[in-house]
């Protein structure tokens, strides 16, 4: 029975989590999807017969799928993160706090909604693009595991973040000094062998960069790195942060002072 | 098994001015069905106690069970017996009265609870906005909502932390109606407010925070008959002699003296009579829990150990 009423609470928290993005959906997922067409337009256009990426690809084919998991992560992370920092400073966190979800419910209704609104909004640009470039699925299982794994962890880092910041410029810095420069330094517009060699070596230290080489190994089935030690970089980084934001959840960190 | 217990409760903010000692030490125990009252100034800890007892915050030291399970240890089990109605007003913008309390209550793990949240709806005049968005609410519509959220589980032990301020006289009788019918069924309620009337109207039992530890505890009739039980009341436009001034509370043109017996309300209108001071009209009545309010927070030390046993409230049948 505890089993069965802990299950219907992480549900409900899911439910009115994804009902929430959905609810302002013009603004979470409409406009998220517009910006990526507008990168697409321009660097397309300005790019695409001046860059050789893999053999036979061309630039705008190789840019869609970065774009996807770029507008993937950015909104898995906006997702939990200003969901958690809105119901901090408006006061209406309380409302889960005096409810007997478990640190797991809570992991589970954020990270969750947040993987729901990356996808959608990977879905969203994803299908407009399709008009730009014809699309090709080589191996199109790596496609669904980098894009629910990568968005697992930056919901996860969405979580952390919002538990961390009191206040939205706080939130704000965190995803403009961390997040924003992580996604464009890992191989959204450009292959990593096209960098000279000290930033190639340090791009091998960013785990975005698994990601979208992971993820865009799943359309042309071929990549920077071996899908398979992506998907051992993506899935540890998934595991650790996850254990953080489970621990902080479990301590209360900054919610339960 | 009381429905609420606090074991030398103590709280210590620490932050970069300083410490604060917001409690320290605060025992006492809430017998199951009753109707309690925390009193106490601001700053007195009430809703730092009652956010301990929330799990809302962590004490320092000590230990707080609601219906024998202790909030830290066995938070789940505790929180499901507990709806509270914090003070704020907070709402979730996103959501209709309806869709907020649904999901309050599968929060607490309970589905298809349509009929007993038409009920809520019902009993706190809310039918009628049920699936109006919370941010087009008023702010007595608002507070009535979060008494819904907290009753959206019928939690044995209920919580109201200041419900009635600034709320409309409506609303009280509203609310402090059903409040009181929860109760009869066997609902412990724990009350703080401003408003000593309504708690002396209430309550049971009363206890009294001070500067973070417990000053009074005991029956509210008790309570009313220990301090000065005689108040004389009266209206006047001049200064009263100097003795008597120190014992009055002076609320405009109203004068009101505390007195033992009636040789001292003899002795007080003769010093008014001697003094030239006339009055208009004159009431003797016995003391309201605001007198005695006012008499402990003045000269209350801290209690050595809660002297009364909490007293369970009559049964009635639900």
């Amino acid at each position: 029975m505890m089993a069965g009423i802990r299950l219907a609470g992480a549900q409900t928290l899911l439910r009115k989590e994804i009902l929430r993005f959905w609810n302002v959906g013009f603004q979470t997922v409409a406009a998220p999807v517009l910006t990526a067409i507008m990168y697409l337009l321009i660097f397309g256009h300005v790019l695409e017969n001046k860059v050789q990426v893999f053999e036979g690809v061309g630039y705008t084919s190789f840019l869609i799928p970065g774009l996807v998991m770029m507008s993937v992560l950015q909104n898995a992370f906006a997702n939990s993160s200003s969901s958690l920092v809105q119901s901090k400073v408006t006061g209406n966190l309380v409302f889960l706090l005096v409810s007997p979800l478990s640190h797991w419910a809570w992991f589970v209704g954020y990270v969750g909604a947040s993987v729901v609104r990356g996808l959608a909004v990977g879905a969203g640009v994803f299908i407009v693009t399709v008009w730009f470039a014809p699309p090709s699925f080589a191996q199109p299982l790596w496609i669904l595991v980098f894009a629910a794994l990568g968005a697992g962890m930056l919901g996860a880092l969405g979580l952390i973040a919002g538990l961390w910041a009191d206040k939205f410029d706080q939130m704000a810095a965190f995803q403009n000094f961390i997040i924003m420069p992580m996604t464009f330094l890992s191989g959204v517009f450009y292959s990593m062998h096209s960098l000279p060699p000290f930033w190639l070596q340090a791009s091998h230290l960013n785990p975005f960069f698994y990601m979208i080489d992971g993820f865009r190994h799943g359309f042309f089935g071929v990549s920077d790195v071996s899908p398979w030690i992506s998907l051992g970089v993506v899935g540890t980084a998934f595991v650790v942060v996850s254990a953080i934001a489970l621990r902080l959840l479990k301590a209360g960190y900054k919610i339960r002072p | 098994m009381p429905a609420v217990s606090f074991q030398q409760v103590e709280k210590t903010y620490t932050g970069a001015r300083g410490t604060l000692r917001a409690l320290a030490g605060v025992s006492f125990d809430i017998a199951q069905g009753e109707f309690f009252g925390l009193l106490g100034p601001n700053g007195a800890g009430k809703t730092t106690l009652i956010s301990i007892l929330a799990g809302l915050t962590r004490p320092t030291a000590g230990r707080v069970t609601v219906m024998g399970h202790d909030v830290q240890r066995d938070e789940a089990a505790a929180r499901k017996s507990l709806g509270i109605v914090p003070q704020e007003l907070v709402f979730d913008p996103f959501f209709s009265v309806r869709e907020a309390l649904r999901i309050q209550s599968g929060y607490f793990g309970v589905r298809r609870n349509e009929a007993w949240i038409d009920e809520l709806l019902a009993e706190l005049g809310l039918a009628d906005k049920a699936d109006a968005n919370m941010r087009q609410l008023s702010g007595g519509m608002k507070r009535r909502v979060l008494v819904a959220q907290a009753l959206v589980h019928r939690p044995p032990v209920i919580v109201l932390d200041e419900p009635t301020a600034g709320v409309d006289v409506e609303l009280r009788q509203t609310l402090w109606a059903f409040i009181a019918r929860l109760n009869h069924e066997g609902h412990t309620v724990l009350l703080t407010t401003h408003y000593l009337e309504e708690a002396e109207a209430l309550c049971h039992r009363i206890g009294m925070l001070k500067q973070g530890q417990l000053v009074a505890l005991d029956r509210t009739a008790n309570l009313l008959s220990a301090t000065a039980s005689t108040m004389l009341r009266f209206k006047t436009d001049q200064a009263l002699p100097a003795a008597l001034a120190p014992l009055a509370r002076i609320t405009g043109r109203i004068v009101q003296l505390k007195a033992h017996d009636a040789a001292e309300v003899e002795r007080q209108l003769a010093m008014l009579r001697e003094a030239g001071v006339k009055i208009e009209d004159l009431e003797i009545g016995r003391a309201d829990l605001e007198d005695v309010f006012v008499e402990i927070m003045r000269s209350g030390a801290p209690m050595a150990a809660p002297s009364a046993a909490p007293v369970a409230a009559p049964a009635v049948a639900a």
